[in-house]
């Protein structure tokens, strides 16, 4: 999601000012994608086996193994923000006979690896650098619509499938015997993937990934926490271009080098008493849902209008994932993101980042791509308002999908929350 | 032939009204427990001296369900928040609700919220079936519901009943496959119409009632001379194929449903539990890991095409409906590559897009019509 994000952010900003000079962490996580993509390429170059992988899959496994694995949901967005996703959404609802119902990550993915099966002639916008897998990497922590995707895309190229089922959370906490099946599918994984790859697993190595994605989970909660400095150090959008290193790189030093460069540039800023948010911030607010892609640039125009900074976000979170071992592991992953757990973990901890970055509302996307987030998100909304008397607003939009967002009904939306947030702050000073 | 008609009568009946059969075995004295599709451990209710019952929506005007669904949730699960909050479903003592789907998953949450008078027992199936711990997850899973089951009703199952249960199930399971395969040599008598409502009943009878009511229909059925069919013949795939009106429109156009592999009713009674292999809870756990070629189940390879065609071939089917409920991704992934595997064995498939709220069928009889010609 990196280079969407650069993109849009420096469309965002106003053309009359003076260009901010890129932040060096911004610099570096460019580097790191593009050296990410590279790999990949040479390494099918070498003959080696590369992955595709769910973005809440235990990157720390495939990352120990020395294995280079890329990211479709991460690769769609990009796609998705550049304005390319079109071609792959026709193919996808056309030839290929897939609904347009499906969730738009996976309709440009599924096209695109139609292309790379040689079966479809839509040409790739970025030359193809998200190379053919040989094996996939699945989890459900996300969703279910994630294995129903990779099911396809493994019978499509013919191709493995490494799955570890990490089982919805109906409870508050993951049960016991979750985390007994999901480390016996660790374990078995671990086997089975060192078998395919040809590779022996390294507890020794392993232990030190993971001692690094401990770091960079800590790094980015704490990048992520120091928003609740007012004003905030960041136009808040801008955290989610840093999302591919947790994402694609989560156990990686060079991650560590980039969180903590960007952790001593928002310090610098909060020293300084700076911000890279272009207006005075009026209001602060969080983001319930993934980006919207397509528009984020829209968002953002619009957003600024009202000096609306976006400090919390729900989603950017769901990457710092701690644990220290194969229990823990299996425990944390099955926790990890919000949509595999109930409502009531996910209204706490919304709720903690209300109050923590002292949000005056909430904007909920509603992404026609994602009904795991949507179909309880009324629910959500209503709880999560009267407990902590924030006012919401929400939109119909799509994370990767450009027909499904209005300009107009964002804006309307937009104003409307603005007014009720300034009778709230009158109300409040006026005691 | 007059028993036959009455035993149809009486099946039809139970699916016209469903809350009447609930009132009776309330009146009865039985609890009696929602589940929710696609699959529930029914024998679970069942051992513990309740009735299962199934909740597969239906026509209704949605209102309140609006305050918890988006407009793209899919229509069973609209329905089914209508009526419970209408209070169709008061007299229920819980309801099991399986996390299958993205929607699924919500509608735990929803009902935990908004339909507090009802309690909710969440059940998550295992996907990775391969994983030989799936089956000691499960077991934990069905004890869970079996600990919430025992909190809320106060019936408690045993190791006997439950063996019992699974044998009720089991044969019930036989005798609608018996059915199926008879029925087909009586295509004038069992149209699509009856030969739902022989399969949907099963969700609102105790199962040996059911299967006695469908044993005696099939006996019936067999004094009777074969009927040589001259129209169409098809294989329904989808969740189910509902309303009536839908099942009408193949009854005109001289269309018989000769197999299905809809989740309502084939998908439900194809896979039975091993009479072998441990207690009975274990046993209970390695039938959901025998099931194959369901949508809402993960299976490597994409099964379901290869099994079509053989249904098509066994039963001298022209072709395959796909019966596609609107907002349902699980099957809309399956759909391109089953509709690939039928068109590479040279049979027909038609989509027809189910909504329970559906009133007007005027765009499926024209589909229909066409589907016929190309036969």
């Amino acid at each position: 999601m990196i280079e969407p994000a650069l993109e849009q952010t420096k469309a965002a900003e106003a053309p009359a000012k003076p260009k901010r000079p890129k932040a060096k962490s911004m610099e570096m996580i460019g580097e790191q994608t593009k050296a990410l993509f590279e790999s990949a390429m040479l390494a099918k170059e070498r003959g080696e086996k590369v992955g595709w992988s769910a973005s809440i899959f235990p990157q720390e496994l495939a990352e120990t193994l020395g294995l280079v694995v890329l990211y479709p949901e991460n690769h769609s967005a990009g796609i998705a923000a550049r304005h390319q996703a079109d071609p792959f959404l026709q193919e996808c609802e056309g030839p290929l006979g897939y609904s347009n119902d499906l969730c738009a990550y996976a309709k440009v993915n599924l096209a695109y690896a139609t292309v790379l099966a040689g079966d479809s002639e839509v040409e790739l916008p970025d030359g193809g650098k998200m190379v053919r897998p040989d094996f996939l990497l699945l989890t459900n922590n996300i969703c279910n619509q994630l294995t129903k995707w990779y099911e396809n895309l493994a019978k499509q190229l013919n191709i493995p499938v490494f799955f570890i089922d990490t089982c919805y959370n109906p409870w508050d906490y993951v049960t016991e015997t979750r985390v007994r099946y999901v480390r016996a599918q660790i374990d078995q994984l671990i086997h089975d993937l060192c078998e395919f790859v040809g590779k022996q697993w390294n507890e020794e190595r392993f232990r030190q990934i993971m001692k690094v994605s401990q770091r960079n989970s800590y790094l980015w909660e704490r990048a992520n926490n120091l928003m609740d400095h007012k004003p905030a150090p960041l136009s808040g959008f801008e955290l989610f271009n840093y999302m591919s290193c947790m994402v694609c790189n989560r156990g990686k030093e060079s991650t560590t080098a980039i969180l903590e460069q960007l952790n001593a540039e928002i310090e610098k800023h909060i020293a300084d008493g700076t911000s890279t948010y272009p207006v005075k911030e009026e209001y602060r607010v969080s983001w319930d849902g993934i980006a919207c892609w397509p528009y984020l640039r829209h968002n953002l125009h619009t957003l600024k209008e009202y000096g609306i900074n976006m400090v919390a976000s729900s989603y950017g979170k769901a990457w710092a994932i701690e644990y220290d071992d194969l229990d823990g592991m299996a425990r944390a992953y099955c926790f990890a993101s919000t949509n595999g757990d109930n409502a009531t973990t996910m209204i706490d901890r919304r709720m903690e980042a209300l109050k923590r970055f002292d949000c005056e509302g909430t904007i909920y996307h509603v992404n026609r791509s994602c009904k795991v987030m949507d179909c309880q998100m009324m629910e959500v909304q209503r709880q999560l308002s009267e407990q902590a008397s924030v006012p919401f607003t929400s939109f119909d939009g799509d994370q990767a999908d450009y027909r499904n967002y209005s300009e107009a009904q964002f804006e309307t939306r937009i104003q409307g929350l603005v007014e009720v947030m300034k009778q709230n702050r009158e109300a409040k000073q006026n005691g | 032939m007059a028993d036959i008609m009455q035993a149809i009568a009486l099946l039809q009946n139970a699916c016209a009204n469903p809350k009447a059969q609930m009132n009776q075995y309330i009146a009865a004295g039985k609890s009696v427990v929602g589940c929710f599709p696609p699959y529930t451990p029914e024998e679970l209710v069942y051992a513990s001296g309740m009735i299962p019952m199934g909740l597969w929506g239906g026509q209704s005007e949605l209102k309140l369900a609006k305050s918890y669904l988006p407009a793209f949730a899919c229509p069973i699960m609209q329905s089914n928040m209508e009526f419970t909050l209408n209070g169709v479903y008061q007299k229920l003592s819980a309801v099991i609700i399986p996390t299958l789907c993205d929607t699924l998953r919500c509608m735990t949450q929803n009902w935990r919220f908004g339909v507090k008078e009802i309690p909710m027992i969440p059940l998550v199936y295992p996907q990775n079936r391969k994983s030989p711990a799936s089956v000691d997850y499960l077991i934990s899973e069905y004890e869970h519901v079996l600990v919430m089951l025992t909190t809320i009703t106060g019936n408690m199952m045993t190791e006997k009943a439950l063996s019992a249960a699974i044998d009720v199930y089991n044969e019930h399971n036989a005798v609608m496959r018996e059915f199926s395969s008879i029925a087909n040599q009586h295509l004038d008598v069992i149209t699509p119409k009856i030969r739902h409502a022989v399969f949907k009943s099963a969700f609102f009878y105790d199962k040996k009632e059911h299967a006695a009511i469908v044993r005696e229909l099939t006996e019936g059925l067999k004094q009777m001379p074969e009927f040589a069919f001259q129209g169409k013949k098809v294989v329904l795939t989808g969740i189910l194929c509902e309303p009536d009106g839908v099942l009408d429109v193949f009854e005109e156009n001289g269309v018989a449903v000769v197999a299905d592999d809809l989740a309502q009713e084939n998908r439900q009674i194809r896979t039975d539990t091993p009479t072998h292999g441990g207690g009975a809870l274990k046993r209970l756990a390695l039938q959901w890991n025998a099931r194959h070629g369901c949508s809402m189940i993960h299976e490597d390879g994409k099964p379901r095409g290869p099994m079509l065609v053989k249904m098509c071939k066994d039963n001298h089917a022209d072709g395959v409906v796909n019966c596609l409920m609107k907002f349902c991704d699980p099957e809309e992934y399956d759909q391109p590559y089953f509709e690939a595997d039928l068109r590479q064995a040279g049979l027909l498939c038609l989509t027809v897009e189910i909504d329970t709220q559906n009133t007007s069928y005027e765009q499926i009889r024209t589909r229909v019509q066409t589907f016929c010609e190309m036969i």
